[in-house]
């Protein structure tokens, strides 16, 4: 209880403070202290959760489970790295006159702001609490998506608020209508929107309002998850934003927003006894990961790139989620554990390489290696991570939901290997180019932060080759809870 | 007595069918306002009618909550804005306003005819208006769309937040005390930020014509 409230307690002292004094020096120092203090109660968290078991806190607000235990852990780790990285990378930023005092005051400030919305996200067992967090998490990003002020930076923020906006009030839709049918069931309560309340009831849900309500929480989850048709926002936001924020974003946002797609899921699947909502999630997972293909083969830009990239393998998640079975389950929920260690490490390298060029244009960027080595290998290998190369951890994954797909549904397997083909070939021979080459770049004035960058590639090595037991424990349960 | 206010809730939603179409067809900027702020008045009117009808106290909560931020709070924030931003008697060209109304009936009669079925599943005196929410929810949606300038986008935000509020009286008794202080916060903290976002707009394109932010195309 009391390390549950330090997790979201933390990074919110963290806002107040550093809106404050977040042009002073030492806020960068401060940023990483906060978000240290937040992985630290995490794990506290986790330890207390592996020896005693789920929690409930507050009156039942707020709970830990199989299913969110690894996630917070994983928002709480990657918000340190990113906070760590973003040391060197928001002073190179400073240097070059795109940050003001006010502007780093607003960056470290909703930065933390943003960490506690996630957290509080992953973490409320009210569906209407995870509905105003979410929501809250756009908020606060998209005043830092058009922190440079540049004309392409305000039309990405405005694309990001409107397009979320629209979609997160498809979501509200659907949450009315997931109380209109629990009000039937439990009554009149503030509970009823609990989601263990709802778990114990969800057979006699009413079929009806909960496939009407699906749809709608699918489309407005799905938007902030960044599934094709509703993707449009993402590509946008990545590139233009602070390569952090670009980081954080795909590494941790479209997980959080994945996650309440699942835990609506359960409910459906569990009102309709159809493969209704699995079918959905199938369908939208694998228009996205096709046409992320394609689209990420035309970028020039190598942000954008990689956003492509994310909506691919979000796609992807949400396919392995839509077959549903213990092992497509287990392959999803380590899908999203490796994706967001490895893309966020990709993000560390790309920012750094794209302040080396002074530009994020692929063509412009050559020789990494030569100049500065670590960013060169953190790319590389990040990308071959990424692309599911063994024996990384993307690899198991990703043969798992392959594997479960021939199995289970043999017509989409050849639409998947087309498209994980497509992205391979695109992001191998661009990445190639960047870091091998004839170089003209120059060294960066402040050294670059790569510690994080290897953390995460070799946390999703191990994960490749070896899972925790707890970990294990943890997957299986979760896999069992989705069910499908 | 009790039938009587039925019937005022079902005029009182017919009134707020009525404003979404008006704003849709609206092209002055400053009426817009005033649409908007009537419809958040009629919506916490037929709040009031519901809890007076079912005694359902926390829903005068509500409507309390939604007056002082949809008929006050935020209207004030937009009259502000368009003063400073020197906007308020901006008149818009809509093409094809007729076009834009046969679409808004065909959704109002698509939105009856999802709404048949779930709502005689629901429990609250008001079911019969779910069909209007729910019109009124992808009115607000087109007027987004059919709008170019950063204004009245914002003011179909808004609207349309009226509208899944409107969809919460008529599915239940309204959403859960907590949730709905959320989604206030939300709403509130929202607008704020667009209003910050429309100066550095302005200041950037020198115009709030959404049009000059097309130069991220999907290549």
């Amino acid at each position: 209880m009391d390390a549950l409230l330090l997790v979201f307690l933390t990074p919110l002292a963290g806002a107040l403070v550093l809106a404050l004094i977040g042009h002073r020096a030492y806020a960068r120092d401060l940023n990483v202290v906060f978000s240290l203090g937040t992985f630290l109660a995490a794990a506290a968290l986790t330890v207390r959760i592996i020896s005693d078991g789920p929690l409930f806190a507050l009156d039942k607000q707020f709970f830990i489970d199989p299913l969110n235990v690894f996630l917070v852990t994983l928002t709480a780790f990657v918000g340190l790295s990113t906070s760590i990285f973003s040391r060197p990378y928001m002073r190179v930023e400073q240097d070059h006159g795109k940050m003001t005092p006010l502007r780093m005051r607003l960056y470290f400030s909703m930065y933390q702001l943003f960490s506690f919305t996630m957290l509080v996200a992953l973490m409320t067992n009210n569906m209407g609490i995870l509905w105003v967090a979410m929501e809250a998490a756009t908020l606060t990003t998209v005043l830092l998506v058009s922190i440079y002020r540049t004309p392409a930076s305000l039309e990405a923020a405005w694309k990001y608020f409107i397009l979320c906006g629209v979609g997160i009030a498809q979501a509200l839709f659907g949450t009315i209508l997931l109380y209109m049918a629990a009000d039937r069931v439990i009554g009149d309560s503030a509970d009823a929107l609990l989601w263990t309340n709802l778990e114990v009831v969800k057979m006699q849900l009413d079929p009806t309002i909960m496939s009407l309500a699906f749809i709608f929480l699918l489309l407005g989850y799905g938007t902030k998850v960044g599934l094709v048709p509703v993707h449009n926002w993402l590509p946008d936001a990545h590139a233009e934003g602070p390569t952090p924020i670009s980081a954080v974003l795909s590494g941790l946002l479209l997980n959080v927003a994945l996650y309440a797609v699942i835990r609506c899921k359960v409910l459906t699947d569990g009102a309709l006894h159809s493969p209704f909502a699995g079918n959905l999630m199938i369908g939208f997972g694998l228009l996205s990961v096709v046409a992320a293909a394609f689209f990420l083969s035309r970028q020039k830009d190598v942000k954008r790139m990689f956003a492509y990239s994310s909506i691919e393998h979000m796609g992807l998640m949400t396919f392995a989620f839509g077959m549903g079975g213990p092992i497509a389950n287990f392959a999803g929920l380590l899908h999203m554990t490796v994706h967001s260690l490895v893309k966020s490490a990709i993000f560390f390298a790309v920012g750094h390489a794209a302040q080396q060029a002074g530009t994020q244009i692929m063509e412009d960027i050559k020789g990494l290696i030569k100049v500065t080595p670590s960013v060169g290998w953190g790319l590389m290998l990040g990308s071959l991570a990424i692309l599911g190369m063994p024996p990384f951890g993307v690899f198991a994954s990703e043969f798992l939901i392959l594997t479960t797909a021939m199995r289970e549904l043999p017509w989409a397997t050849p639409f998947l290997l087309l498209a994980l083909g497509v992205a391979f070939a695109a992001i191998f021979s661009r990445v190639q180019e960047m870091v091998f080459g004839q170089t003209a770049l120059k060294p960066l004035a402040h050294p670059p932060a790569l510690l994080p960058v290897f953390v995460h590639l070799g946390l999703a090595l191990m994960l490749g080759l070896y899972i925790p037991p707890y970990l294990d424990v943890w997957y299986r349960q979760a896999a069992r809870l989705i069910g499908g | 007595m009790d039938n009587l206010i039925t019937q005022l809730i079902n005029l009182f939603a017919a009134v707020i069918l009525m404003l979404a179409f008006a704003m849709l067809s609206q092209r002055r900027i400053l009426t817009l306002i005033h649409l908007f702020t009537l419809q958040g008045l009629t919506v916490v009117a037929s709040t009031v009618a519901v809890a007076y009808v079912t005694h359902q106290h926390h829903l005068y909560y509500s409507a309390a909550l939604t007056l002082a931020l949809k008929c006050f709070l935020i209207p004030y924030l937009l009259h502000r804005l368009i003063n400073r931003l020197n906007v308020r008697w901006d008149i818009e060209t809509l093409i094809n306003i007729p076009t834009i109304m046969l679409i808004g009936i065909v959704l109002v009669v698509f939105s009856f005819n999802l709404a048949l079925p779930i709502a005689k599943l629901s429990a609250s005196i008001a079911r019969g208006t779910l069909g209007i929410a729910i019109a009124c929810f992808l009115l607000s949606f087109m007027m987004m769309i059919t709008r170019a300038k950063a204004v009245p986008q914002v003011i179909g935000f808004l609207s349309m937040e009226n509208a899944l509020f409107f969809a919460a009286t008529s599915a239940t008794y309204g959403m859960p005390m907590v949730v709905e202080l959320g989604i206030a916060l939300d709403v509130l903290v929202g607008v704020l930020i667009l209003g910050v976002f429309m100066f550095q707009i302005r200041e950037q394109f020198d115009s709030l014509d959404i049009s000059h932010l097309e130069k991220l195309k999907e290549d």
